[in-house]
């Protein structure tokens, strides 16, 4: 089993109820977020394209902060999910500056925090509270092994892209163009 | 068949004997015990009903363990928002728990405006406010008495003024917003739109929105449906002066000239006419005028509007080609503040009458029929007949308005000549008139008149400022209400109900109306003394109980009649004076208006402004959530977009801090920066709605941004419906504040 989310930059509006859903659902602290969205402009009046991204931690298969933890504290867990051990992990920081995506903050309470693709929630078969939220459901979660699933489905007739394919994370976020 | 809004109604009645006769409605057949339900891990959860704007969606409101509160959710039952609520829904959680609302009664000891209040006791409040409003009914009647409201959905505050003898009553979300789409929709078809807006977006074909941005406006259900459209391959249309969210996901998008819409549309009219493509055997069948309107619009070619809109003519063509080949199931979107130029209405008709060409209403993928149950009242006794109305006031104005015109109300608090004004007191309930209402000097002339100025909110809000009593009311999470009840494809029922004892010395609105009904001795019209007591004898009337609906939250009824659309070949009675669609409208003829839509040009920005355009984001409500720190996360100020030709001869730079000043001479109060980019037009510059606050009560939002309302003084009133335009305003950049006149 291997989680992945898509997000369709097709339908993606940017209101970002994806970051507020996080932010209640896992108690983030005001100031920080462990999604985000992008707004990225193209051309010139009236020659115009607009792509929207919902963003977040890549859950990645070669995941440079796991690599660099000291610790042990980030790790890989059942799914592929990448988490911080909150107890193990010291506030070093060295993950934070490794993610290539910006990923990760230090939490004030002293540890590194991101998306945990709602571990908590998934367990269970829930969707993660972003994607459960989303109004214009352009996040599709779940298993990438499963070829039944929504997301191997769109995976498999879209074109899609990583975020910087070239750092070599092999990110499990993939953006439908 | 019956004239069809007539028919609603009957319905509504009759949706009540049908729930009795059939209980196993699909609402018992809920599962709320998911395996991940935080039920089972020994939390709970509370039906909601979101207040924070007019969608109204229902949801729940989860507890931590500790019994502070965790999370808002969407209810899955609920077709208007299908388990998903919006942004603001979602952050509703800062709306409760924000540190700056109004904790306690207040009444002003200083001048109005300049915030001095003392605090008092429920009783001392009410007593102040039924003292004065008996002695203002005495000297000038209580219909002198205006209530401004836009809560949604209960009518606690109206039910006590009419009770009190007064049905002077506007909501701004009319003359200030959906009036004259709603008055076009009535003149054409017999039928207003609605809301939720009975489109029927997540079916349709062809999608064309001229003045609407869905998914920056967050109509949940509309946002939706317009991305299952996406999925199904629907095309998108949009015509915006700006490159808005919506336009990005277009297969069209004409970059119109501003204020130049009318022509436009007219232009589509003659070219479906001119090629023929419209649904003959529907025109044929339902409309009347056809022949006037083909001949009307003759001249009105797609080389005459390139000249006006600088869309190109075969653009036109082309994209008229697109909504014929969709027809019916194809929208050309009414909006929803529609409030531009005063010339409103008559836009509105040529949307109307485009789709009655086209033949989507009544149709799948077009405009559906919506249904929706009326609860039964408690008997009680009959409200009186007011004295007067501000019709009687006003005998020639706006007689095709359908509900009040909130700026009529301000006009009538003013002296006019020797005349007395006809309104002496403001009761604002949950509306920010100060920044709802255009032309705020104007606002500020008629508060200087007032015997009494009366204001119920959550929040300090500008308009608290001014009042003479504040009431705080106990926010969506801490109290009940009247039970929501939605038209849409179905009918549903939603309960609201507190998941927390009201915080501070807040109140429910129901309470407060009641308690002040009581203190003037209208007893008789509260047979019940508890709101629990009012809603269950309600919900029994139509089968269910309080406990089922705490329980399950929304209850979907079954239709009352089953026509969602139109059958093929179906007789049907319009709600107009000829009982057809009028393509040609014999009641604005009556009423000595132009019966078919004319183009009129209006003014354009003189040499160095700019159009002022001004919209939604998706994470904020009005001015309403400025404050609301959650909300606040996502976005804590508004930007002006400039174009970066325009940006660069003035000099400015992405991010930096300018004024506005417009045609009148108004500087904005506060600074704002420029976002410079591509995506809006050279002759205009954009923000959005609802910043700058001025009153300091709101720590975190005051200053922040810039206030649109300020900066709208033009006001073009539509003589049709009395609606206020707002979008003929110009504005230039000034890099020190001036001397600020408003
Ligand atoms: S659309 Fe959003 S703000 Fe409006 S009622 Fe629904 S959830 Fe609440």
């Amino acid at each position: 089993m291997r989680y992945a989310m898509a997000v369709d930059t097709a339908k993606c509006v940017g209101c970002s109820d994806c970051v507020v859903a996080c932010q209640t659902e896992n108690d983030v602290p005001h100031g920080f977020a462990r999604d985000w969205v992008v707004e990225v402009n193209f051309g010139t009046y009236p020659e115009l394209k607009t792509e929207i991204r919902s963003e977040r931690c890549n859950h990645c298969d070669n995941a440079p902060c796991v690599r660099c933890c000291p610790t042990g504290a980030s790790k890989i867990v059942e799914g592929g999910i990448v988490l911080v051990e909150h107890d193990k992990c010291i506030g070093c920081g060295a993950c934070i500056t490794s993610c290539p995506y910006d990923a990760r903050f230090s939490h004030p309470d002293g540890y590194a925090d991101k998306c945990t693709f709602c571990e908590h929630r998934v367990k269970h078969g829930d969707d993660p509270a972003c994607v459960a939220v989303c109004p214009t459901k352009c996040l599709y979660f779940g298993d990438i092994d499963d070829p039944g699933s929504d997301v191997s489905g769109v995976i498999r007739t879209r074109e899609y892209k990583t975020l910087i394919p070239e750092a070599g994370t092999q990110p499990q976020i993939y953006f439908l163009t | 068949m019956a004239n069809r809004r007539d028919f609603i109604k009957i319905a509504g009645l009759g949706t009540a004997s049908i729930a009795l006769a059939n209980p196993a409605l699909k609402a018992l057949n809920n599962t709320f015990f998911s395996p991940a339900d935080p039920l089972s891990a020994g939390l709970y959860r509370t039906p909601m009903v979101c207040e924070i704007c007019f969608w109204k969606c229902a949801g729940w409101t989860y507890k931590k363990e500790d019994g502070t509160i965790w999370k808002l959710e969407g209810n899955a039952d609920d077709p208007n928002c299908n388990g998903r609520l919006c942004p603001r829904g979602t952050g509703g959680v800062g709306t409760y728990l924000d540190p700056d609302r109004l904790k306690t009664p207040l009444i002003r000891t200083g001048e109005r405006g300049n915030q001095t209040f003392r605090e008092a006791t429920w009783d001392e409040a009410l007593d102040y406010i039924a003292e004065k409003m008996k002695g203002i009914a005495a000297e000038s009647g209580p219909e002198s008495i205006a209530l401004f409201s836009h809560r949604t959905g209960s009518a606690y505050f109206n039910d006590m003024l009419k009770a009190f003898g007064s049905s002077t009553y506007a909501a701004p979300s009319y003359a200030q917003c959906k009036g004259p789409r709603e008055e076009a929709f009535y003149l054409t078809f017999g039928e207003t739109i609605g809301s939720p807006e009975r489109t029927d977006i997540r079916d349709t074909k062809c999608l064309v929105l001229i003045g609407s941005h869905i998914g920056e406006n967050m109509h949940n259900g509309q946002v939706q449906e317009m991305s299952d459209a996406i999925d199904k391959g629907a095309s998108i249309i949009t015509v915006d002066p700006r490159f808005s969210t919506a336009a990005g996901k277009s297969k069209f998008w004409l970059p119109i000239k501003p204020a130049t819409d009318m022509a436009l549309l007219l232009a589509w009219i003659n070219v479906l006419i001119t090629e023929g493509w419209y649904d003959k055997e529907y025109v044929e069948k339902y409309t009347f005028g056809f022949d006037q309107l083909k001949a009307h619009v003759r001249s009105f070619t797609p080389e005459w509007a390139y000249g006006i809109t600088t869309i190109k003519p075969d653009v036109i063509r082309d994209t008229a080609r697109e909504m014929f080949n969709a027809s019916p199931a194809v929208i050309i979107h009414p909006g929803r503040h529609t409030t531009w130029y005063g010339d409103d209405t008559q836009r509105l008709r040529t949307v109307a009458i485009l789709n009655a060409l086209l033949g989507s209403w009544g149709r799948r993928g077009g405009f559906y029929n919506p249904d929706r149950i009326s609860l039964p009242q408690m008997p009680g006794p009959e409200f009186p007949k007011p004295a007067r109305t501000w019709r009687d006031y006003y005998p020639d104005k706006y007689v095709l308005a359908g509900e009040g015109v909130s700026n009529v109300l301000v006009d009538a608090s003013i002296p006019d000549g020797e005349r007395e004004p006809f309104v002496k007191a403001w009761f604002v309930d949950a509306t920010n008139l100060i920044e709802t209402l255009p032309d705020k000097r104007r606002t500020l002339e008629a508060i200087d008149k007032l015997e009494l100025i009366v204001a119920v909110d959550i929040m300090p809000m500008e308009i608290t400022g001014y009042a003479d009593v504040v009431l705080p009311e106990a926010t969506y999470l801490e109290r009940y209400d009247d039970i929501r009840v939605s038209p849409g494809r179905v009918p549903t029922m939603a309960l609201r109900m507190p998941a927390f004892e009201p915080q501070y010395n807040s109140k429910p609105g129901w309470w407060i109306a009641r308690e002040l009904g009581l203190k003037l001795g209208l007893k008789e019209y509260y047979p019940w003394e508890n709101i629990e007591e009012l809603l269950e004898w309600q919900l029994k009337q139509v089968d269910s109980s309080l406990d089922e609906m705490k329980r399950i939250g929304v209850k979907v009824l079954p239709r009352s009649y089953d026509d969602i659309y139109f059958a093929p070949g179906e007789d049907i009675e319009f709600g107009t004076a000829t009982g057809k669609i009028e393509l040609y409208s014999t009641q604005l003829a009556a009423e000595g208006f132009d019966p078919m839509p004319k183009y009129t040009p209006h003014p354009q920005p003189p040499e160095g402004y700019y159009r002022l355009i001004y919209g939604r984001a998706p994470m904020h409500t009005f001015s309403r959530t400025s404050n609301n720190q959650h909300l606040r996360n996502l976005m804590d100020e508004n930007n002006v977009w400039v174009n970066p030709a325009i940006a660069k001869r003035w000099g400015i730079e992405n991010g930096m801090e300018v004024w506005l000043r417009n045609q009148d001479g108004v500087v904005s109060n506060f600074p704002i920066k420029v976002r410079v980019t591509e995506r809006i037009r050279w002759d205009s510059v954009y923000m959005v709605h609802g910043f700058g606050h001025g009153n300091k009560l709101l720590t975190r939002c005051f200053g922040k941004g810039a206030s649109d309302t300020q900066l709208i003084t033009n006001v073009k009133i539509d003589p049709v419906m009395g609606g206020t335009g707002m979008r003929e305003n110009f504005v230039t950049f000034l890099f020190e504040p001036e001397e600020v006149i408003s």
